[in-house]
């Protein structure tokens, strides 16, 4: 189908854009990369009265090093994240997560800022910067606040952003020396939206994992940190019974929808394996 | 463009050619090359991004037809299948498509090339599942793509 009709605004700077939203309030959207929005509003299961294309604000692009972050701008193309060696080096969870997000044509287009606006709960990007502990930058007319990934996902694509606010940048802590990190998923066909997912990010001590991270992405109506399987690896080597452990405490905790295709007893199965999977890398 | 509007006056290239027009805000690009600029090999299938039949080149990458706006294209260069088959720099594809029966009705063909294409500028040494992997967004119901992961595998290997 085509899209309902709508009006449509491509401010030049964050001010504009700022405006057109308080100009035209709840009947306004941000346009980022478009790879979900555009399909919405062609399956008409989104109308929109005016489309804020921020495509062409130069202040939303480029990965810039900080003393202890790295600051991705919202409008940074999956294929970007592949590419830079800032990523490379500071943040090589999300490169190795971009092979997972949809096909190459999608990549090329669609933004990290755009995932994280809308918050889908099976997406890639909302899981590894909450693994990563990164802030969000949340920007308005009358100032910026950063958000902790913590308390950025409120429910199914519900997010802290306010309707008069733009995400405009990521920052994620840059990687230690000791960090280890994994990332994976599992889907029916190769780019679809996860069943399950699970980025896991921590601080390999000598023969212990500290300060892990464990996000599920596809099981709730949000990503989620799975706090009891984390509590059990603090300070844990990965012996086969610790990962028995922490298996049991997935399968425990995950609370997953129940729906005809894929029963909530499958995706906490798929949990469980989706965590041996990743700490048997790890160990 | 800081006015909210319903018609836009945008002016890009396709194709090597600068073209300037009026477009309804509305009007995806993979409509507007079709129906406007009457460059049909573009084709339109779901339309919600998960076929591939409407990839095209956006500055230089491919990108979906039907999830971006003809006005976002505004200063782009665009390249279409026919651009492509002009500048002859798919012909070893299209060859290797045609020797190994990698299509029948045609209808997924000339993404299949712009997107095969892309892969072999970034990687000209990929694996079979390499292959099949970069292709996942673009559907064929004819084939069953082996013969398409044949027709790519041996422009690949001969190097071309």
């Amino acid at each position: 189908m085509k899209a309902p009709d709508f009006a449509y605004i491509r401010p030049d700077s964050l001010d504009e854009a700022f405006a057109a939203l308080a100009q035209y309030g709840d009947d306004a959207r941000i346009l980022a990369g478009g790879q979900t929005l555009m399909a919405l509003q062609n399956l008409r299961m989104a109308s929109v009265d005016v489309l804020v294309d921020i495509n062409r604000i130069p202040d939303l692009s480029g990965i810039h090093e900080e003393t202890d972050h790295i600051k991705i701008g919202a409008l940074v193309r999956y294929t970007a994240l592949e590419k830079y060696a800032l990523i490379e080096r500071h943040a090589p969870l999300l490169k190795d997560a971009v092979q997972f997000v949809a096909q190459p044509a999608i990549r090329n287009r669609g933004t990290i800022g755009g995932s994280l606006a809308l918050g889908d709960p099976a997406a890639e990007m909302p899981a590894c910067i909450l693994a990563l502990g990164a802030e969000l930058e949340l920007s308005a007319a009358d100032g910026t606040r950063r958000v902790a990934a913590d308390d950025f996902f409120l429910g199914l694509y519900e997010t802290a952003l306010r309707p008069d606010e733009i995400l405009t940048a990521i920052y994620v802590p840059k990687a230690r020396a000791t960090q280890v990190y994994a990332i994976d998923e599992i889907v029916r066909r190769r780019g679809d939206f996860a069943l399950a997912g699970l980025a896991i990010s921590g601080d390999a001590v000598g023969s212990s994992l500290k300060s892990v991270r464990m996000a599920y992405f596809g099981v709730a109506d949000r990503p989620i940190l799975a706090t009891s399987p984390m509590a059990i690896l603090e300070g844990q080597s990965l012996t086969p019974a610790v990962i028995g452990k922490v298996r049991e405490a997935v399968t425990g905790e995950l609370d997953p929808p129940d729906d005809p295709a894929t029963p909530a007893a499958y995706r906490r199965h798929l949990g469980g394996v989706l965590a041996t999977r990743l700490l048997e890398k790890l160990s | 463009m800081t006015e909210a509007m319903k018609t836009a006056q945008i002016a890009f290239t396709v194709n090597g050619e600068a073209v300037e027009a009026s477009v309804p805000v509305r009007r995806n690009l993979v409509d507007f090359l079709r129906n406007d600029l009457e460059l049909t090999g573009s084709h339109v299938g779901c339309e919600h991004g998960v076929c591939g039949a409407c990839t095209v080149l956006v500055d230089g990458a491919i990108m979906r037809g039907c999830l971006m706006l003809a006005v976002q294209a505004d200063g782009c260069e665009i390249e279409t299948i026919e651009g492509a088959d002009e500048s002859g720099r798919i012909a070893a594809l299209q060859t290797a498509f045609h020797r190994r029966n990698a299509l029948q009705c045609g209808f997924c063909t000339p993404a299949m090339l712009l997107t095969a294409a892309a892969l072999l500028e970034q990687n000209g040494t990929p694996t079979r599942d390499e292959v099949r992997d970069y292709l996942s967004g673009n559907f064929c119901r004819c084939t069953g793509y082996q013969a398409i992961v044949d027709a790519v595998m041996d422009v690949a290997e001969a190097g071309v």
